[in-house]
């Protein structure tokens, strides 16, 4: 499989995945808690 | 010495411009070129003069963003990295913000010596450099994205909560 971060797309993608994830867990685990 | 927060939060905001800037110029812009440039052999023109002067605003740019960073946090900078109620969002962002500037000064500063020849390095550690240097900026990239998100988020919550 190849690393997302050799391409500036996947890199970007990757950048708001991970926005999406951490604003969940903040969110939901540690506001909610 | 009220006008101390208002100093610094411009002063952060500045050379946080400065340090994402750099950042995305060399990810969107330099790593392209350099590659073009190797191969038509003018290439020395971006590592000789370019790229060490970048580098010097980018690493010292990243350390000026942190320290007026905590210096804003002020009492709060516990609560923020603990992430602890009404500090969350903005710790989320102080977190991401100091994995990348441990990032700049330790795997991105220290393999960018070797590949420009300001330390001496075998040809095999400049290719070992070269891949070190290149994901750890990759990942500032895409570490930037949620980072500023929440820099945003932790100043406008309400705008951010669906």
């Amino acid at each position: 499989m190849q690393n997302p971060l050799d391409s500036l797309w996947g890199t970007v993608i990757s950048g708001f995945v991970l926005t999406l994830v951490l604003y969940l867990v903040v969110t939901k685990l540690i506001m909610g808690a | 010495m009220e006008f101390l927060p208002g100093l610094e939060r411009w002063i952060h905001l500045m050379a946080g411009v400065m340090w994402i800037g750099l950042l995305y110029y060399f990810n969107f812009v330099q790593v392209a070129a350099l590659k073009a440039a190797t191969e038509d052999k003018t290439n020395a023109g971006i590592t000789k003069h370019i790229a060490p002067r970048a580098l010097l605003f980018f690493r010292w740019a990243a350390v000026v963003t942190w320290l007026t960073g905590a210096g804003l946090l002020n009492k709060h900078f516990i609560d923020a990295f603990m992430l602890k109620p009404g500090y969350a969002m903005i710790g989320m962002g102080a977190w991401l913000g100091t994995i990348m500037l441990i990032n700049v000064w330790t795997l991105i500063w220290r393999n960018q010596k070797k590949i420009l020849g300001m330390v001496p390095a075998t040809d095999e550690e400049k290719v070992v450099a070269r891949r070190v240097a290149f994901l750890a900026s990759r990942t500032n990239t895409m570490l930037s994205i949620p980072m500023l998100f929440f820099m945003a988020a932790g100043a406008h919550t309400a705008q951010f909560v669906f």
